[in-house]
């Protein structure tokens, strides 16, 4: 595992993404409500890429005739064929034991912490007053 | 089925998609708008369509009776970077789709304008004439792996028979096309002179699921939802093959080469199945029939594979190709739209070099001469 720099909080807008090409496979990074999550930017169906994604609300029904929605904007719903996946963990809503996206551990850090701290940006021009986006892969 | 899918796609993936140049049966080009047809369309007929519009036979204009499953059927990611809808610009058709999978024949089916459900039959007609016209123009003259076919509305038969002939003369389209929501079973009498056509020109008869020709699209009325909705192109087809093969076309008809597009191939085991049972009980009923039914299905008939069918596991896939015979499927991807098949991943069970080489490629390049 390796940490990379991958951005800047405010270059990725709120319900927004951004694809990254890290260690030889393409990570995208969504931005919900506040927080950021990282998936490989593949569908495990059929490989759709997932930057294409609806982020849509979780709709459930507990008994015919009534309709809940939660988690807005935190479901991923497949471009191609529609298939729905939790972004928090990438596994899939209608079979999670059988499908999952992979995932990767995502931190905002500071750019005083980073600057601090033994992760230092090689290629990333990191600025002390920024937020920045950090990615385990 | 994989589990996790956590393997970066390779580069040689990205570009040689399949390593096998594949025919695609059914590729869907869109036009950007109405006025894309003015060139191929007389005055008289433009101003109807700009006063009128379309007029079909079920209550809604200009759109389908279901909310489909996103905007215009199609994929999230078909959207051209240019503007227009998807499968409208062939640019971004070819990067998208054509180059990366390495499409050597990609055959054309245009759903505009609900082209076969027109109740205004000369409308129809020259709707009729203006689709297959620009299939040429903006595409296949641009592109030539991009096949079209003659479109043709089987319920005014003499204007159908009348754009065949004019069609065929260019010798360059490879199909006849017709609709599986006509206004009676497809084996009916009053659609012989087409087939009889499309036998002497050795013309393929490709039939496209979808469109409302007016009867509700399952036997038991009209659903309540799409995915309720999506399920009735399966037996809508399964009645037809079966009307077909009942009514003895394969047997009036013995050159004819029928090819099911979109309906998918999980639901033909059974039809044979039940056809040859009932063949045996009533035989008498049906005499015109030399054969059992199955044996007309498996040298007249063909199937394209999208959508396919995702059995839990994996050696039931196996068995259905086997059961269908894999000499009667033919690749389809339906791209743009949102429920394609991706050449390399929509198989899910393992596949032998010289099968993929039949489903990806041979078989198509029979059925259409390639
Ligand atoms: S590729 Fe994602 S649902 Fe099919």
């Amino acid at each position: 595992m390796a940490r990379h720099i991958v951005a800047r909080t405010s270059d990725i807008p709120a319900g927004g993404n951004k694809v990254f090409g890290l260690e030889g496979r393409d990570v995208v990074v969504f931005h919900v409500n506040g927080e950021f999550f990282a998936l490989l930017n593949r569908c495990p169906h059929e490989g759709a890429p997932l930057e294409k994604a609806a982020c849509v609300a979780r709709l459930t029904s507990p008994e015919p005739g009534i309709y809940q929605r939660d988690r807005v904007g935190e479901m991923l719903r497949c471009p191609w064929h529609g298939w729905e996946f939790d972004m928090r963990n990438g596994q899939s809503w209608f079979d999670p034991n059988r499908f999952k996206i992979r995932s990767y551990p995502v931190a905002v850090e500071s750019g005083e912490e980073l600057q601090k701290g033994p992760y230092v940006a090689e290629t990333f021009p990191v600025h002390i007053e920024d937020n920045y986006i950090i990615v385990d892969v | 089925m994989s589990d996790v899918i956590d393997r970066p796609m390779l580069e040689t993936e990205k570009t040689a998609a399949t390593r096998l140049k594949i025919i695609d049966c059914d590729i869907h080009p869109s036009i950007h708008s109405h006025s894309d047809l003015n060139e191929f369309l007389p005055k008289r007929w433009q101003q109807h369509l700009k006063e009128y519009g379309s007029h079909l036979r079920t209550p809604y204009i200009g759109t389908t009776p279901y909310p489909r499953s996103s905007p215009l059927i199609a994929r999230r990611d078909a959207w051209p970077p240019t503007g227009g809808v998807p499968g409208s610009d062939l640019d971004f058709m070819r990067k998208q789709h054509l180059d990366p999978f390495d499409v050597e024949f990609g055959i054309l089916q245009v759903l505009d304008l609900f082209i076969f459900s027109q109740q205004n039959l000369e409308f129809g007609a020259a709707i009729q004439r203006a689709i297959n016209d620009w299939q040429l123009a903006f595409w296949s003259h641009r592109d030539p792996r991009l096949k079209a076919s003659i479109l043709v509305g089987q319920d005014g038969d003499d204007l159908g028979i009348a754009e065949i002939e004019r069609c065929a003369k260019t010798g360059e389209y490879i199909q006849i096309n017709v609709s599986p929501r006509a206004n009676e079973p497809l084996g009916r009498r009053r659609y012989w002179p087409i087939y009889a056509r499309a036998q002497e020109l050795d013309l393929p008869l490709g039939i496209h699921v979808g469109g409302y020709g007016g009867h509700a699209p399952t036997g038991g009325g009209w659903p309540s939802y799409y995915c309720e909705e999506h399920q009735s192109n399966a037996h809508t087809v399964a009645s037809q093959l079966t009307s077909l093969v009942l009514e003895g076309i394969p047997e009036r008809f013995p050159k004819l080469k029928i090819v099911f597009i979109e309906g998918g191939f999980g639901w033909i085991p059974s039809a044979m199945w039940r056809m040859d049972q009932h063949f045996e009980r009533f035989r008498s009923e049906v005499p015109h029939l030399e054969r059992k039914p199955s044996e007309y299905v498996k040298e007249h008939f063909w199937f394209t594979t999208q959508p396919i069918d995702e059995p839990d596991e994996a050696r039931h896939l196996r068995q259905l190709i086997e059961w269908v015979g894999i000499d009667r499927l033919l690749f389809s991807s339906d791209y743009p739209h949102w429920d394609y098949d991706d050449a390399r991943y929509a198989f899910k069970t393992p596949l032998t070099e010289a099968e993929r080489r039949k489903i990806f490629n041979s078989n198509a390049r029979a059925v259409y001469k390639f």
